[in-house]
């Protein structure tokens, strides 16, 4: 490996740069549109919690306390789509630009100012969506899902949710195009495809899977709007067309989207396992075709979300099939992290609690999705609380605690400090123990026969119902602890040396910290024996 | 190691159009979500304007620094990466519409029918006679008796002249890597005037079915995917033609080399794309 001095290039361009705000708007600079993004996400990830907040303390009791039930149907609906849109996906983006050029040993993104206008376009989808919340009618609260007829009676907001939703789509297909060429053509010399860190690859699937499905919601919504303004009749049955339609479209692109919310996940998690094991990763290759085989089936799956909308049989049995297949897989992915593990000399900072907790409780996800998948299960379990207990496993102790193990684990990176390790500590403890409180009984109460996006419910579910908000309450303010520690280390801290962690591989880890503006402009020569930490 | 400071690969400074072409596009999409509410266009023109202005800044710095020699050829192999998975995003969105269609035919109507048995309800319920024939316009027959368009006249011909500029554009291809300026000049000049051809032929073929044959968009599920499918295949051939237009004027301008033309296969790429999007409408929306 060089050293890294002669990697980095002279500030040159530094000195022309504009200064200040402007800045910030014109910058091509992989690092700083990361940082763009990363900030913009934790600041989605406040809002959409705040909704979330609304929805828990209306739930805290049975009856109607806090908020009206149309304000709260646009709280489900606003909630999903800002964390969704807003904040899992915007962080997974704004670590591809920080990490991939650097893991990869490229001077920058491929399309730096293409870079800048994914970004950008960002802001602005979500000021028109949030926009709604303001108007007469108030917001969308049909659902994230968006199904007609009932999404089409959403009042004036209803074609800025559609336009900004193109937006998003727009922002995050150039994203992906950027990812992808990157990674194909700006890898350094020896930096094979099986070379290549785990966090890449896993990038690099997700770019597909963005792809080639943005366009598909693109084109649901476009039809929602033409049904509404323009007269045609995709999804009315009167005309010919079928509400079903739109469903099975929706959820065309509505599975691959999950999955682009975990594999980049898997990614982090393959990352920093093997670093805090002090042992490689178990099962690179394995890793590899399990991801590229998740993706694949994530496109044949979409029927299990309409199990109960009336599909033929052979339909149910297929997607039921197809779904239970895609636990092979992810299985494969749990037993390579647990062998990674197994004999390792473990420690435990707080990237590795997070990347922990990942595992076991993602698992717990990935077993209710199971259950779900049953078909004649899901009959009972369909549009119950069940559901969101699922959904919430994959996504908060999943997507959202491997974005904040990311966090943790480059920070030192960025920033050029140490984080506070105690309050980072505290930080996982309180939101591992808040987000079991929070999501735990909502199994309980599916099973039992609570129905989801619902502002009232029986008073036979009051009591596991108190609990969940009163550990949603505990997950939410112990975020603040978050920006407390990320806040503090930008400002300062214990310098941070080049490999803050003993047993970390990766080209990231031979440049300094913080990372210079511009690296590897020359790239880097590839010891094999350091590839793929 | 090397200690040269001279970028292999080039990262441009800092660039005003990204942040221009969002305010752009904001603008647009909330002038059109505006427009949609019954209120004005005004701020969906600027929007527009502002998008355009955006495009003419970003090629222009995207050429001055091609033609200064600031790219080296991995610069050129992401541009082609680039190009060629848009391309397949915009596959994937006709995909959707491609999708309706099918699912329509092959599901949503034998249902409506009730002669298959999984969903006889609707059918028994609703609309006891109604029975599944394609084109329709649904058994509430929305937007009333309407004639469907048929294959083998302005379509078929249609077909004829996108089909020939896909060779035309070849060909002058083919003048470009030979160096032949008058060839490909020529080549490009005829692409883009068939390329408007099909624009104008298809507008006449619109005025008559909504004027004399009452086929709108309000024509059930035959009149939805007829004009969506054709209509954003249509936008596409705009595009494309005015993308091919400003490549005739840059060979006018001496711009491409033999070695050095993505900005032309590019475009030569995306006109394809149209053409092949064409021949899956042609068998699909306008024959079978
Ligand atoms: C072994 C893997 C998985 C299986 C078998 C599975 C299965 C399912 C099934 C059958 C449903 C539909 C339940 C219903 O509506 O009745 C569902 C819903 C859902 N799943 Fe999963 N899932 C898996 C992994 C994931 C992952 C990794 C994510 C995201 C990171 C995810 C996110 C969701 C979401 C958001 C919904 C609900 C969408 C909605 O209705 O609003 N799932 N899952
Ligand atoms: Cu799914």
């Amino acid at each position: 490996m060089s050293t890294t001095a002669d990697q980095i290039a002279p500030a040159h361009d530094e000195h022309h740069a504009p200064r200040g705000l402007l800045r910030w708007l014109t910058t091509t600079n992989h690092k700083e549109i990361g940082t763009l993004y990363l900030v913009f996400s934790l600041t989605m990830f406040f809002v959409g919690g705040t909704m979330a907040l609304i929805i828990r303390a209306e739930l805290f009791q049975p009856g109607l306390q806090i908020v009206e039930p149309y304000f709260f149907n646009q709280m489900t609906t606003m909630h999903a789509l800002v964390m969704i849109f807003g904040a899992v996906m915007p962080a997974f983006v704004g670590l591809a630009n920080w990490l991939i050029p650097m893991m990869i040993g490229a001077p920058d993104m491929a399309l730096p100012r293409m870079n800048n206008w994914s970004f950008w376009i960002m802001p602005f989808a979500f000021t028109l969506l949030l926009s709604t919340l303001f108007m007469d009618g108030g917001g969308p609260a049909g659902g994230w899902t968006l199904y007609p007829p009932l999404s089409l009676q959403t009042g004036a907001a209803f074609p800025f949710v559609i336009l900004a939703i193109h937006m998003m789509g727009v922002s995050s297909v150039m994203g992906a195009i950027n990812v992808i060429a990157t990674i194909l053509n700006l890898r350094a010399p020896g930096m094979t495809l099986m070379r290549m860190p785990l966090f890449v690859w896993t990038w690099l699937i997700t770019a597909y899977l963005l792809i080639a499905v943005m366009p598909v919601l693109a084109g649901a919504v476009t039809m929602l709007l033409t049904d509404k303004y323009f007269g045609t009749s995709f999804f009315n049955a009167a005309g010919g067309g079928d509400p079903v339609m739109f469903q099975h479209i929706f959820w065309f692109f509505g599975h691959p989207e999950v999955y682009i919310m975990i594999l980049p996940a898997f990614g982090i998690v393959s990352q920093i396992i093997p670093t805090f094991a002090r042992k490689p990763l178990f099962g690179y290759a394995s890793m590899v075709y399990a991801t590229a085989s998740i993706a694949f089936l994530s496109f044949i799956v979409w029927g299990h979300h309409m199990f109960t909308v009336g599909m033929p049989l052979a339909g149910e049995l297929f997607f039921m099939y197809a779904t239970m297949l895609i636990a092979v897989p992810t299985g494969v992915k749990v037993f390579n992290w647990m062998a990674t593990m197994w004999r390792g000399s473990m420690t435990f900072e707080t990237p590795m609690l997070f990347a922990v907790a990942f595992v076991v409780l993602f698992t717990i996800g990935g077993f209710s999705g199971l259950m779900l998948a049953i078909a004649p299960a899901d009959f009972q379990y369909q549009d119950t609380y069940f559901v969101v207990a699922h959904f919430h496993y994959v996504l908060v102790p999943g997507a959202v605690f491997s974005i904040m193990a990311a966090t943790y684990y480059w920070l030192p990176k960025w920033t050029g400090h140490m984080y506070d390790e105690k309050l980072g500590r505290l930080h996982f403890w309180c939101s591992a123990i808040g987000v079991n409180v929070l999501f735990f009984p909502q199994h309980f109460l599916g099973l039992a026969g609570m129905p989801r996006r619902i502002p009232d419910y029986a008073l036979q579910f009051a009591g596991f119902n108190m609990i969940s908000s009163i550990g949603a309450f505990l997950f939410g303010l112990s975020q603040l602890i978050f920006l407390w520690v990320v806040i503090k280390c930008i400002r300062g801290g214990e310098p941070a040396p080049a490999k803050p962690w003993e047993g970390a591989h990766g080209l990231e880890w031979t440049l300094p910290s913080p990372a210079p503006l511009h690296t590897f402009q020359t790239p880097p020569q590839i010891d094999p024996s350091e590839a793929h930490g | 190691m090397s200690t040269t400071t001279h970028p292999t690969y080039y990262v441009p400074h800092s660039s005003p159009w990204p942040i221009i072409g969002a305010v752009g596009l904001f603008t647009l999409m909330l002038g059109g979500a505006t427009l949609l509410n019954g209120g004005h266009a005004t701020l969906l023109y600027i929007g527009l304007a502002i998008l355009i202005t955006m495009m003419f800044g970003w090629f222009g710095n995207v050429i001055h620094e091609s033609r200064s020699g600031l790219y080296s050829e991995q610069m050129d192999r992401s541009f082609r990466w680039g190009m060629g998975w848009f391309i397949f995003s915009e596959v994937m969105f006709f995909a959707a519409f491609f999708g309706a269609l099918l699912y329509a035919r092959e599901f949503a109507l034998p249902w409506l029918d009730g002669t298959s048995s999984s969903k006889p309800m609707v059918h028994d319920l609703l609309w006891p006679h109604f029975e599944d024939s394609w084109p329709t316009n649904g058994p509430g027959r929305v937007g009333g008796h309407f004639e469907p368009m048929s294959a083998w006249g302005l379509p078929a011909l249609n077909t004829l002249i996108l089909l020939s500029s896909g060779a035309t554009v070849t060909w002058a291809h083919w003048g470009l890597l030979k160096d032949n300026r008058r060839q490909l000049c020529l080549g490009l000049a005829a692409t883009v005037l068939l390329g408007f051809t099909f624009v104008v032929l298809q507008a006449v073929e619109y005025s008559h079915a909504m004027h004399e044959m009452n086929l709108t968009l309000g024509s059930g599920i035959y009149g939805s995917t007829f004009y969506m499918l054709t209509g954003f295949h249509g936008a596409h051939v705009t595009i494309g033609a005015i993308i091919l237009l400003v490549m005739l004027l840059r060979s006018l301008a001496g711009h491409f080399t033999p070695h050095n033309h993505f900005g032309f296969e590019a475009a030569a790429w995306y006109w394809h794309f149209v053409d092949v999007v064409w021949l899956g409408l042609f068998v699909f929306v306008y024959w079978l």
